[in-house]
């Protein structure tokens, strides 16, 4: 058997009919996405991306969608499934309708069918320095040492795999298209939080500007759609209470006004 | 960036198209009678500051059928505004016993006993 075939196996007998609604879009043919539905023999052990993988190989080579490890690491394979952001890979068939439907990535720009443009989480991490600003040079024998208590501290934080499901579940995202957004401030203090950083401060111009914290009204339905369990929106809330603190530090007797 | 590329509205009734959504619109709601009932507590102790005779007109007023209807609904909105709020409280507070966060019951928990306690308190200190 050739790859082609591994990637998606045959049903087989006994398979279930699902017809499966994609929302496309073709820009060299259209200005807007349209429907188009497919009736896919499906096992039930498949998942949405398994159905995917079948009507790629043997019912249209056209559709474009994004995949990876098929195993809920990589992050790529985010769509709205009936509506709701999921990882088609960990989505399975026996537990969807006869009819499902599957459309790109909520409030995000759609590239070519289910293929959304990642640079609203991309651009945000840099706009808050994802990344460990270290709080003092490392010791003398050059590694940095943290106790468990202190790893425990950002560890649900580091989950993160980008599959940026939490902007598709966001409505400021769409709101306000200067919002850093769940996953990039999520990241922040996965940083802020880290006990050999000395960023936290440098971060604020951002995560406590208009486009930062601030955007944020506790809807919640980011930490809902994680399938890393990391919870954008507690931590965004914990930032929120930072940047209040810093602000009212400078104003405090003998606080700094910078 | 590419002009090709299409960018989706967010519809008007985005916040009818997920339960969680329009609970959420709830939550946020309920903030209006909080404050509407604020208002009114400032407005009792003006009364109350304007003499015995004044102070009674203000407690019949709240009296009529449609105060009451009102001040039952400004209390479910009271209600479910706590609710959701000491729901969330947890994941805003980042406690940590050794390598273990506090459990999320345990916070919302201290929530609701400061609840009892304080309205005991108000309760003992109004003569009831």
């Amino acid at each position: 058997m050739n790859a082609v075939s591994q990637a998606s196996p045959s049903a087989g007998q006994g398979a279930r009919i699902v017809t499966i609604d994609v929302l496309r879009y073709r820009p060299e043919q259209e200005s807007t996405p349209s429907w188009q539905s497919y009736a896919v023999p499906c096992c039930e052990e498949w998942t949405v991306l398994d159905a995917l993988n079948h009507i790629k190989d043997h019912l249209d080579g056209s559709l474009s969608y994004r995949w990876s490890c098929h195993m809920a690491v990589c992050g790529s394979c985010g769509m709205m499934v009936n509506g709701n952001p999921t990882l088609s890979c960990k989505a399975f068939m026996r537990d969807l309708p006869d009819r499902i439907s599957i459309a790109p990535l909520a409030n995000l720009g759609v590239i070519r069918d289910l293929v959304v443009q990642q640079n609203r989480l991309l651009d945000g991490l840099l706009a808050v320095k994802s990344w460990l600003i270290p709080r003092e040079l490392p010791p003398r024998d050059d590694q940095y040492r943290q106790t468990p208590a202190q790893l425990a501290k950002y560890r649900p934080l580091t989950m993160c795999i980008n599959c940026m499901l939490c902007y598709a579940a966001c409505p400021q995202v769409a709101l306000n298209e200067g919002y850093v957004g769940p996953a990039a401030l999520a990241l922040a203090q996965r940083y802020n939080l880290d006990s050999r950083d000395g960023g936290a401060l440098e971060r604020m111009q951002t995560t406590a500007s208009d486009d930062g914290v601030w955007e944020c009204t506790f809807i919640g339905e980011c930490s809902e759609v994680c399938p890393k369990h990391v919870d954008p929106a507690g931590a965004i809330q914990q930032m929120k209470l930072a940047s209040s603190l810093q602000w009212l530090a400078q104003r405090a007797p003998g606080g700094s006004s910078s | 960036m590419n002009a090709k590329v299409h960018y989706p509205t967010l519809p008007g009734n985005w916040w009818l198209k997920r339960p969680s959504y329009l609970r959420y619109m709830l939550r946020e709601l309920t903030c209006i009678a909080i404050g509407a009932f604020a208002i009114l507590l400032v407005f009792a102790l003006l009364r109350l500051g304007q003499g015995a005779e004044a102070w009674q007109a203000f407690r019949a007023a709240l009296a009529t059928p449609l105060a009451i209807a009102w001040q039952l609904v400004a209390l479910v909105f009271a209600l479910y505004h706590s609710v959701t709020w000491f729901a969330l409280a947890p994941r805003t507070m980042l406690l940590q016993i050794g390598t273990r966060r506090v459990p999320a019951g345990w916070i919302a928990g201290a929530h609701y006993l400061s609840w009892v306690v304080l309205s005991a308190i108000v309760l003992v200190l109004s003569g009831a």
